[in-house]
């Protein structure tokens, strides 16, 4: 089905610019797409690899991605060249990489954000709806039960982490048509719990600790993205969970399965559930759905 | 061992900060003026790296268990040993039970404080710097409170000669809110109308109470978006970009200007549009809340001639010291 596919973006000349004296920021693209995204994460992987001297920083972002330098060892001009040619060295359909599937149970519509939303209405385009039912409507589904069935019915990419530590910028892997977008909140709230499952622009966020938040508030997963103690058997090697790359599968679950698995995280024993795949963008541009289905598959085995 | 009697505003352990984690939302914290940091350690013979106590707007009191070689540098917070005044700038010698007392800042908003040997907490991924959002690094990842004690490291052999010397006048910076923090402009800049750009270089912008180590939120006039159709996942208001990286330094523009400072949030979806020249940060750390900030845009090689000059004068600080 030709129309399942996802379409193609031709991306535009990069724009390579100073940030002052001791940042390149590169912008790929000004829209969001998956080509924009894996070239961000391919040109970082390369430059990674080929490491010049007197790089801080290197952050792959949505769609463009960010170097920090030492001008002292590279400089800035210098160095944009380098950025350049590695780029046209970078041939996205050559390329593919090692990321993990993980199961990402969500408690969609939990009592704690569903409170945290009210709280804020004021704050909202739409003060008589919830943001599940706003963001159902303007998205033109009959319904919230149809609509979390859309979000949790195909993994999401780890396209970005930041903002804070471990909070994941997630992007689904459906083509254009099925992607949902909303606005974020007109004026930003002061609380957000820790663990919500937001949504803005056209992107999932996990909120790692409770604090201030624009995004339209989904539900609440049992899972940690951030751990600074490392306590968690899956955090041993970094305190922060995502990694650009990742495929996350949101799993709708009930909530005596949330609290069976908090328990499990606050004593420090939940293991995620982690496949290693080796991802191939030129297969999944070409059947999404059939490509998705083979991950959940290997997740769920 | 150093107890602390009397925490001030707000006291964290810093040192240069903690690179190369930025990538997971992890920003690199440390001294936000490291000019003074760097020259309060020169003067009691550490190297800059080592992690000082850096104060906010109201300095601390601190009682000595042991005697050491301290110094004072940034903003100008009345400082007293055992209630005589004491100089900044300047490598001080006190003794087991001195206590050192400081007062509100009168010129400046930081105030570093060097101890010969370094603060000695356990460094985490690399730094000893205190990063509070998340409660990580420093003394048990926060602000200092009444009661705390930390620890000195050995100090360097030298350091008992260093007592007396001072940092040459010419190297003392001036806090004065007089001086443009400079900028260059770019970074998603063409989401500004030109008169809106000319704006932003032009007016006094007033530094607002939500000035902290994350940033400097600024109050001034209202700039003008360039109109567009938003692009597919940027958000409808016209300050929307995809999400991206913010440099250290970048000024964002959710309406009023925001520069983004050590603790920064290390992206998100609003528009950048300049970023503050690495020389020039630590200067503006020193601006207090009410105080003005005005911009002057540069070319890149001024930026980059501001960050030389400012790493000669650091140096010729250091050798004067030798």
């Amino acid at each position: 089905m030709t129309d399942q596919r996802i379409e193609r973006v031709s991306l535009p000349k990069p724009r390579y610019e100073f940030g002052a004296d001791d940042y390149v920021f590169v912008e790929l693209d000004q829209a969001m797409s998956f080509d924009a995204n894996f070239q961000a994460m391919a040109v970082t992987q390369q430059i990674r690899e080929r490491d010049p001297p007197g790089l801080i920083e290197i952050c792959p972002a949505n769609a463009s991605y960010m170097i920090h330098f030492d001008p002292d060892e590279i400089g800035p001009r210098a160095l944009v060249e380098e950025l350049k040619e590695i780029a046209a060295a970078t041939d996205l359909s050559e390329y593919q990489w090692e990321t993990r599937v993980v199961d990402f149970p969500v408690l969609y519509d939990d009592e704690w954000t569903r409170e945290t939303l009210m709280r804020f209405r004021d704050n909202h385009q739409d003060p008589d709806s919830t943001d599940l039912e706003y963001s159902a409507r303007i998205n033109g589904f009959d319904g919230v039960e149809s609509f979390i069935e859309a979000h949790a019915g195909a993994p999401h990419m780890v396209t970005m982490v930041g903002f804070v530590p471990g909070l994941p910028w997630c992007f689904q892997m459906v083509p254009r048509d099925r992607q949902i977008e909303v606005p974020k909140y007109v004026q930003p709230r002061t609380d957000t719990p820790a663990r919500a499952v937001g949504f803005g622009g056209a992107f999932t966020a996990i909120y790692p600790v409770q604090g201030a938040g624009g995004y339209q508030l989904y539900g609440r997963t049992p899972l940690e993205v951030l751990d600074v103690e490392q306590r968690l058997p899956d955090f041993r090697d970094s305190m922060v969970f995502p990694n650009p790359g990742d495929v996350l599968q949101f799993r709708r679950i009930d909530r005596d399965e949330y609290d069976a698995i908090r328990e499990e995280v606050e004593a420090g024993t939940y293991e995620y559930r982690i496949e290693e795949v080796e991802f191939s963008p030129e297969r999944f541009f070409e059947d999404p759905t059939g490509y998705n289905e083979r991950l959940t598959e290997v997740l769920y085995a | 061992m150093i107890s602390v009697e009397k925490p001030g505003v707000l006291t964290t352990v810093q040192d240069v900060g903690r690179d190369g984690h930025y990538h997971i939302g992890m920003p690199p914290s440390g001294a936000m003026d490291q000019y003074a940091h760097a020259a309060a350690n020169y003067l009691v013979g550490n190297d800059a790296d080592a992690a000082t106590l850096e104060m906010t707007y109201q300095g601390c009191d601190l009682r000595f268990g042991e005697d050491a070689v301290v110094a004072l540098a940034g903003a100008d917070m009345t400082p007293t040993l055992n209630d005589e005044p004491i100089p900044t700038w300047e490598a001080v010698a006190v003794e087991a039970g001195d206590e050192l007392s400081l007062q509100y800042a009168t010129d400046g908003a930081r105030t570093y404080l060097a101890v010969a040997g370094g603060v000695d907490v356990e460094p985490l991924m690399g730094s000893r710097s205190t990063y509070t959002l998340i409660g990580l690094g420093g003394h048990e990842g926060r602000p200092l409170q009444a009661g705390d004690e930390l620890s000195i490291g050995d100090p360097p052999g030298r350091s008992a000669d260093l007592v007396g010397s001072r940092v040459d006048d010419e190297h003392v910076p001036e806090y004065a809110d007089k001086s443009a923090i400079r900028i260059v402009l770019g970074l998603c800049d063409y989401r500004l109308t030109e008169e809106s750009k000319a704006e932003l270089c032009k007016a006094e912008w007033t530094v607002t109470p939500e000035a902290d180590r994350v940033g400097y939120r600024l109050d001034g006039p209202d700039l003008d978006f360039v109109p567009r159709e938003q692009p597919f996942g940027a958000g409808t208001d016209p300050s929307n970009v995809v999400d991206l990286g913010y440099p250290v330094g970048s000024i964002q523009v959710p309406q009023q200007p925001i520069v983004l400072m050590r603790d920064a949030v290390t992206g998100g979806g609003y528009a950048t549009v300049g970023t503050v020249v690495s020389a020039d940060r630590g200067l503006l750390a020193q601006r207090r809340t009410h105080q003005t900030v005005t911009f002057e845009d540069v070319s890149l090689e001024d930026a980059l001639d501001a960050r030389t000059r400012n790493e000669a004068a650091l140096e010729a600080i250091r050798s004067s010291l030798e």
